[in-house]
């Protein structure tokens, strides 16, 4: 029941990822250009709702429907791996115009050079954990 | 009907993925889709060659899931709720692409040089590709996370890591559109 749940969330992020352009690698390039309000408008009202939500949940102790607390674990102090992290994930983003989601979402919508963006963020990601303890943190 | 096939503006958009959030909040999980990758790190056995893939990647089945959902969702998207797919980017961006060699600007929903099929014979395309897809892996776990993790989840938390790993998202992009572009189209 619960894989099914987890399924239909996926689908409506699959289709909303696709229909609002958010996939595509234009939509992307025209943000870094800021010459159209699109993606500041999704990201931005999405984050303006996120922040009241989270408020709302924290303020009222909202429980889930499985009847557990939410709690939103923050995440670890630094400002060097954020940072240089970003950047390099930012120079991915803007080249290969697919961020983690998107990306799969285009293999679904037919695209399928987008697997070797795949094969490679998976590559990346190992070369992280190997070169992980040699990294500044 | 026509407001579903035609493509969804920002503001119908945004409070999707909202939505989306406040759902995998509600099931007591969370939005982050870069963590994926290091999950499928696991599978492929990267637990013998470091710690930080040794976990027991069935806890992260759940978000495996969600993104075979991806994966449907986009071919649901683009095969019965779309009557075009080409996106209509500003006709300055269009102008510009064109200018870099992106004749497919303004008529796709990606860019023919890089994605079509018929892309993947040509070796730079696939070495733009590999090397984009190394560095979205590499610096989203380096980052930990992505825009879903950071952008949406982090800032929606007021969380500091995450406006600093935006913030960076927006110093490579940008780094990468204004100064690399030019370079290599």
């Amino acid at each position: 029941m619960r894989t099914l749940v987890y399924l239909g969330i996926g689908i409506f992020f699959g289709i909303t990822m696709f229909k609002s352009e958010a996939a595509s690698w234009f939509r992307i390039y025209e943000m870094f250009q800021f010459q159209s309000f699109h993606m500041y408008g999704i990201i931005g009202s999405a984050l303006v709702i996120g922040i009241v939500m989270i408020q709302l949940i924290k303020r009222f102790g909202i429980k889930s429907f499985y009847g557990e607390k939410i709690q939103i674990l923050p995440k670890d102090k630094g400002i060097r791996n954020y940072l240089i992290g970003g950047i390099i994930f930012g120079l991915g983003w803007a080249l290969s115009g697919a961020c983690p989601g998107p990306m799969f979402t285009l293999i679904g919508a037919g695209y399928l050079p987008i697997l070797i963006v795949i094969v490679f963020a998976v590559l990346g990601t190992f070369l992280y954990g190997i070169l992980k303890d040699k990294l500044p943190h | 009907m026509n407001y579903i096939l035609e493509p969804w503006p920002w503001y119908v958009a945004g409070p999707l993925i909202a939505l989306i959030m406040f759902l995998l909040l509600m099931v007591g999980k969370r939005f982050g889709m870069s963590s994926n990758l290091r999950t499928l790190c696991t599978i492929c056995g990267a637990g013998s060659k470091s710690n930080f893939f040794k976990f027991d990647w069935k806890s992260q089945r759940w978000n495996l899931i969600v993104v075979l959902g991806a994966i449907i969702g986009g071919f649901l998207g683009s095969t019965y709720l779309s009557t075009t797919t080409e996106v209509a980017i500003s006709p300055k961006t269009i102008e510009d692409l064109q200018e870099l060699g992106f004749a497919s600007a303004g008529t796709a929903y990606l860019p023919t040089e890089l994605f079509d099929i018929s892309a993947l014979s040509n070796m730079k395309s696939v070495l733009l590709l590999a090397i984009g897809g190394l560095l979205v892996g590499f610096g989203a776990r380096y980052a930990g996370g992505c825009t879903s993790g950071h952008a949406i989840s982090g800032l929606s938390n007021l969380q500091l890591p995450s406006l600093i790993a935006v913030i960076g998202f927006f110093i490579g992009g940008l780094f990468m559109i204004h100064v690399i572009f030019p370079l290599i189209f």
